[in-house]
């Protein structure tokens, strides 16, 4: 009953907060949706027993990447932003797509969610002790994905770095 | 509702340790702001604030009253929900990292298995509150404060959680009491395997909380205080409350992983437990000096106050006394001597800043940046590989452990050397020079 | 546990309206917004897997996918702050210099 309602209150908050991403004029306001947005997914982690990603997702996703995007917002601000019109000249068109799009993605699941629920869940004792079966599968069993992963950032640090330069 | 079932509540702890925290916490950091004050004067050789109250004791508490009487000030133009909100996600971001600090093994909140990294991310989480205050304010000097503040903050950040990781190495898991507990089986308080980490710590958490010599962002003679320039009043209490939790959630994570928070010194050695004395030898101390002072006060009501000083000293020294003298009442002991010990060592990381920040001079911005990416990361970074190679010798090959953390300390410390020799070697360019360059290549 | 049909209409619902944010709007910074927004949505519905299989593999791969969106965002943010200060504009519509 409490998972319940802890997982409709994260689930409302997640849904309005992204809603709003969407429609501000404001990308300030924006992004601070966003960032709500992002702390209600870290509740809904904590809330399935995923302890080590609702930490990554707050100090990464919220500490880090929408810093980043809240100091670009600041340094791209124009104050004509407030006055031009931020949706373009289809939308109707692309609200109608991702609708039908959507309609038949959840019809999907709801005809085929019953198999879904034939699988009881595992006992939440299986993902404890959650960092440290993480560590293990990062560092023992999914290691080069960790390296590919690692050369990855590497290659987006150095290409952050030329797009900053005014002389390459 | 029996009285059974309300003691038995398993939140009830929790509850009591939050409520108390949130009522004392803008005290404490209004005293927190008096004791910076008076040790400013005692190394300045005068003597600080002492007319409001005895002592200038009642001086936070006028300070508070003018800042809630003060008119409140929205610049135009300003996003007033935005500018509302801002000083608010700063302090609560702060407040909410102090709940995975165990003041003690009693007083906690909450025991999360990744305790220390909830702290750590909760409190980056300010930032959002400096960045959205400077910009709120619709001033280029706020902006462009926050801007500074926030990178910096950034900056510093990476270089303190690597060396947190250092730690977490040598503690084998993320949980703060758990911490706490290794260094007492350990025997031996973590700062002494990776002092190399402690300093960067140290360095990186000044950095962190905006203080001097770090304090580039709002400091009054740079950019009019930065972020807060067009807070007044209690918005601005707001932001400075933050600014002092934050200093004392970063003492407490020094404290924890570096200190042996809560622990008294040696506390495996059973043959010095009459170090268990000292919390009330100390308090005694402070009570007799005050009695001793009380009769050369100048005005009677300071000669009053002094003397009821000393019995609440006496006081309180009788009460950390009690559960060592008397055995019955040895259930106590670890709470209260553990609750003493690490606001103690609290207080000596909180000195240590404010020695700090009237000692030196303060950085330029530029230069600012420069210690954070191309020194202290670098050294955090070979701190790190350090502490690992080291116990990989000692656990793993058994070797000495006084010769591996050693060793690699001598390590460490030749890498930090040599980045300081390479950075007396690079030529400051000056500001005209590099448009020259530019233009000749 | 919550049923896993909820998680998985979660899911759904923040990628459609990330599909909605990248499609419609003309602020480039909103639709790297939006794009993030589809990002946690699939972290959802792995994390909520992981929990019923009670496997850590699903939060594995949404660590990574974090990390993905991290490099993402830099490199993104990168490209605009390096056309703004050519074009002096952030919206999608304006950016066709390349268009014949």
């Amino acid at each position: 009953m409490l998972d319940l309602v802890i997982f409709y209150f994260f689930a409302a908050l997640a849904v309005g907060a992204a809603v709003m991403v969407v429609t501000r004029q404001n990308v300030v306001h924006s992004a601070i949706f966003l960032a709500t947005a992002l702390l209600a997914t870290a509740g809904i982690f904590l809330s399935l027993h995923a302890e080590f990603l609702f930490i990554v997702q707050i100090i990464l996703y919220t500490g880090g990447i929408l810093v980043l995007y809240v100091f670009v917002i600041m340094l791209v601000n124009l104050d004509l932003a407030l006055h031009q019109v931020q949706f373009n000249r289809r939308w109707y068109v692309a609200l109608l797509l991702t609708v039908v799009l959507g309609a038949e993605a959840f019809a999907a699941i709801a005809v085929s969610r019953q198999s879904l629920y034939a699988l009881p869940p595992a006992p939440a004792q299986a993902l404890d002790p959650n960092t440290e079966q993480v560590a293990w599968g990062l560092f023992h069993t999914y290691v080069l994905p960790f390296e590919i992963a690692s050369v990855l950032l590497l290659v987006a640090m150095i290409g952050g770095v030329i797009m900053a330069k005014k002389r390459i | 509702m029996d009285l059974n079932a309300i003691l038995t509540w398993p939140y009830l702890v929790p509850l009591i340790c939050a409520a108390s925290i949130v009522l004392v916490l803008p005290l404490v950091a209004g005293y927190i702001v008096l004791v910076e004050r008076k040790v400013m004067a005692d190394m300045q050789v005068r003597l600080g604030p002492m007319r409001v109250g005895p002592h200038g004791l009642l001086q936070p508490i006028a300070d508070a009253l003018k800042l809630l009487i003060k008119e409140d000030i929205i610049p135009e133009n300003a996003d007033r929900w935005i500018f509302w909100g801002a000083p608010l996600i700063s302090v609560t971001a702060a407040m909410l990292s102090l709940s995975a600090v165990p003041i003690g093994p009693v007083f906690l909140i909450a025991d999360l298995n990744i305790g220390l990294l909830f702290i750590l991310g909760v409190s980056a989480l300010g930032i959002f509150g400096i960045v959205l205050g400077g910009w709120a304010s619709n001033s280029h000097y706020s902006l462009l404060g926050a801007l500074r503040s926030a990178a910096q903050l950034v900056s510093y950040e990476t270089s303190a959680g690597i060396a947190v990781v250092g730690t977490v190495l040598l503690a084998g898991t993320l949980s703060t009491t758990a911490i706490v507990q290794k260094q007492a089986t350990d025997g031996v308080w973590f700062i002494f395997a990776a002092p190399i980490g402690f300093f960067i710590y140290l360095v990186a958490s000044i950095a962190e909380t905006n203080r001097a010599p770090f304090d580039m962002p709002e400091a009054e003679s740079e950019l009019v205080a930065g972020y807060m320039t067009e807070y007044s009043g209690f918005r601005w209490a707001l932001y400075f409350l933050a600014e002092y939790t934050n200093m004392i959630v970063v003492s407490s994570i020094a404290t924890i992983l570096f200190l042996g928070g809560g622990l008294r010194p040696f506390s495996g050695t059973s043959a010095l437990d009459f170090l268990d004395y000292f919390p009330a030898a100390m308090m005694l101390g402070i009570a007799g000096y005050c009695f001793y002072r009380a009769p050369k006060q100048p005005v009677a009501v300071q000669k009053g106050f002094m003397a009821v000083v000393g019995l609440l000293c006496g006081g309180l020294a009788l009460l950390l006394a009690g559960p060592v003298a008397v055995p019955a009442l040895a259930a106590i002991k670890p709470g209260l001597h553990g609750g003493f010990w690490f606001l103690l060592k609290v207080s000596a990381y909180i000195y240590v800043f404010m020695w700090l920040r009237f000692t030196f001079p303060r950085y330029r911005f530029d230069q600012l940046m420069q210690l954070g990416w191309k020194f202290l990361l670098p050294v955090a970074l070979a701190n790190l590989v350090g502490i690992a190679v080291a116990l990989a010798l000692h656990r793993g090959l058994g070797w000495n452990v006084v010769l591996s953390f050693g060793l690699t300390t001598l390590l460490t410390v030749a890498v930090a050397g040599f980045l300081v020799w390479v950075g007396e070697g690079r030529e400051v360019t000056k500001i005209g020079e590099e448009e020259e360059t530019a233009a000749n290549a | 546990m919550v049923p896993i049909g909820h998680y998985l209409f979660l899911s759904l619902l923040l990628f459609s309206i990330g599909i909605v944010g990248v499609v419609t709007r003309r602020n480039v910074i909103i639709i790297l917004m939006s794009i993030e927004l589809i990002l946690n949505a699939v972290n959802i519905n792995l994390v909520a897997f992981s929990r019923l299989v009670g496997s850590v593999e699903g939060q594995i791969f949404a660590i990574f996918i974090i990390t993905d969106a991290a490099a993402e965002a830099a490199v993104g943010l990168g490209i605009i702050i390096a056309f703004f200060r050519n074009r002096e504009t952030v919206l999608a519509d304006e950016m066709d210099i390349l268009k014949w």
